[in-house]
């Protein structure tokens, strides 16, 4: 990796050389630096923020499953196999966008944990910059000078130049991210998710609401029909008994 | 010598381990030219875990240059590409 460390070390040297005099090239670069600092805190904010978005469409994917997984033991309750499979279908199509964004949001929360570590150490680094620098220019002879500021800074200068990276990186992943979510959110916006009224075999839900309300109506008729049919039985058990019943009646008579 | 593994940090690593390293890094540019994902992600794996076996971690407030800088551990083949075909070493 000879080339790729050369490639590297090329990007992050340009800051170099740039003042005449070398103690200007110290604070150009804790300025540089300082401003690296704020970009990092700027990126892991980003990645965060994404982050959250993600964690809050797999709450609302994930509530309209388990929607959906009711909606399929109600209709399962009612026989209505049909109807079951269809919001089972749809609860497996949810699964499958769980699975994709708890997989995205694994791979934002590598990059926020590796972005705040890479901003410690910057951090850490700037800080042991600006104590050199002081002691830098307070001791300051040119002839020792230009090496020491030379390996403070190109060591630093790596460090923004692999931070800078790491950003890009975050950056670019959260890009994509946000550009799915969006698709995710206009799908829950839309309601195509659990909301099924414009597909055909209609709204679940209306319609084990319209068979359960179908089912109470059953309900009622079979006990109405459960009464019915216990009384009319009972002009024969009337019946039975009606030949002695004759005898009060002939009491009556009497 | 100071190795970085980018976005990991830099790494004091002994010279006397030099030689197995340069070996593992013949594998990962094998695997760089010849383009083959499977073998360039077992060699960086392999190099990576070298070097962080063998080397000890630079205290975060160390101001020097690394003598060879490495993909970080998840690189994968075209970030490495990328890096390397910004500035036209190797093309394609």
């Amino acid at each position: 990796m000879k080339r790729f460390s050369e490639v590297m070390k090329a990007k992050t040297s340009k800051m170099l050389d740039k003042a005449e005099d070398p103690r200007e090239t110290l604070d150009y670069s804790y300025e540089k630096q300082l401003e690296m600092v704020q970009k990092v805190r700027r990126g892991l904010a980003d990645v965060a923020t994404s982050r959250k978005r993600l964690e809050l469409q797999q709450a609302q994917l994930k509530a309209s499953a388990d929607k959906l997984e009711q909606q399929a033991r109600t209709a399962v309750g009612v026989g209505k196999e049909d109807l079951a499979r269809e919001a089972l279908n749809r609860r497996a199509g949810l699964q499958t966008q769980l699975d994709g964004l708890d997989a995205q949001r694994a791979q934002l929360q590598g990059e926020e944990d590796k972005l705040t570590l890479a901003l410690q150490r910057l951090q850490t680094k700037v800080e042991a910059f600006r104590t050199k620098k002081e002691t830098i220019k307070a001791t300051y002879t040119a002839a020792e000078a230009t090496s020491k500021i030379g390996e403070a800074v190109s060591g630093i200068s790596e460090e923004m130049g692999d931070v800078g990276l790491a950003i890009q990186r975050a950056e670019d992943k959260t890009a994509t991210m946000q550009a799915r979510a969006g698709a995710v959110d206009e799908l829950i916006a839309s309601g195509a998710l659990d909301d099924v009224t414009s597909e055909p075999g209609g709204d679940i839900q209306r319609q084990l609401d319209a068979l359960s309300s179908g089912s109470s109506v059953d309900d009622e008729l079979a006990k109405m029909k459960a009464e019915l049919g216990a009384g009319a039985p009972a002009p024969k058990e009337i019946a039975a008994p009606g030949v002695p019943a004759e005898q009060p009646a002939g009491g009556e008579a009497k | 010598m100071i190795v970085r593994i980018l976005h990991e940090g830099q790494l004091e690593v002994p010279d006397e381990a030099l030689t197995e390293l340069n070996e593992l890094d013949d594998h990962l540019i094998n695997a760089v030219e010849k383009g083959d994902q499977g073998l360039f992600h077992t060699a960086l794996a392999a190099l990576i875990a070298k070097v962080r076996e063998v080397g000890k971690p630079v205290a975060d407030d160390h101001l020097g240059p690394s003598e060879l800088i490495l993909p970080g551990a998840d690189a994968t083949l075209d970030e490495v590409r990328k890096l390397l075909h910004d500035d036209g070493l190797i093309p394609g």
